[in-house]
């Protein structure tokens, strides 16, 4: 590991930009691609959506942002210490949404299957839900 | 999230300029709304020249209106979607309903 970083910010919308874009500039000493940091906007902007709509739907609570940065890829871990997800299964299933009347899409979880390269979700009942994702450099996604 | 619009010719342009996640998906869908309901046109020209970054969240907005406006009759063109929007919309199978116009 050559670098490693660590934020927590309440479960608020207007801090999604925040963290994305911080994530984004952590990354930077790596020479990603555009693309390569775009995915990675993305991915963060669908996790941190995911702990303030689901994990805390709405109410207070704080997200942990974590990041390690590798010789050739970011692990990236976001946490919150909301419900939980009932069905992890299910939950990442594409269309899959507990909330079709906010015009939810339900393909949170498939965005980030496929703009990152590996992802890996924990979550229990009444605790809350991390989910850490991996980002290889200078590598083809092979879900794209 | 700024909205700019003018009507051409059956058209309603719709220009977006931000960032479209869920801080501000709430008043774009209902701006788009306000928009479909008080304007007579045949097809709203979607401009997202200005949008830099959107997610599933601004997807399922963009969805929602294409919806509304299948519903009444008229269509829903996007224009100048950028490479990071476009992967969202491609992986969300988004081009599947809504055309592209360039």
């Amino acid at each position: 590991m050559i670098n490693k970083m660590k934020v927590v910010v309440p479960a608020l919308s207007k801090n999604e930009g925040f963290c994305r874009s911080l994530v984004a500039a952590f990354c930077v000493e790596l020479s990603p691609t555009i693309e390569e940091v775009n995915d990675i906007k993305t991915a963060v902007s669908e996790a941190v959506t995911n702990a303030i709509v689901h994990g805390y739907e709405g109410q207070n609570g704080d997200i942990v942002i974590e990041a390690e940065l590798y010789n050739d890829s970011v692990k990236i871990s976001v946490t919150d210490f909301g419900q939980g997800i009932e069905n992890i299964d299910e939950a990442m299933q594409p269309f899959f949404t507990t909330k079709p009347e906010e015009e939810r899409s339900g393909m949170g979880f498939t965005v980030m299957q496929t703009f990152m390269n590996d992802i890996d979700v924990v979550s229990e009942k009444g605790k809350g839900t991390t989910v850490t994702m991996t980002k290889y450099f200078g590598r083809v996604n092979a879900r794209t | 999230m700024t909205i700019n619009f003018k009507l051409r010719g059956n058209n309603l342009e719709v220009f977006l300029f931000g960032e479209l996640d869920e801080s501000v998906a709430v008043k774009t869908r209902e701006t788009l709304n306000y928009l479909i309901d008080t304007y007579s046109f045949s097809a709203m020209v979607l401009d997202l020249k200005g949008v830099n970054f959107l997610d599933s969240t601004g997807m399922g907005v963009v969805l929602g209106r294409y919806k509304k406006l299948r519903r009444l009759g008229r269509g829903l063109f996007l224009r100048n979607v950028n490479a990071q929007v476009d992967k969202v919309f491609a992986t969300c199978g988004l081009y599947d309903i809504v055309e592209k116009q360039y």
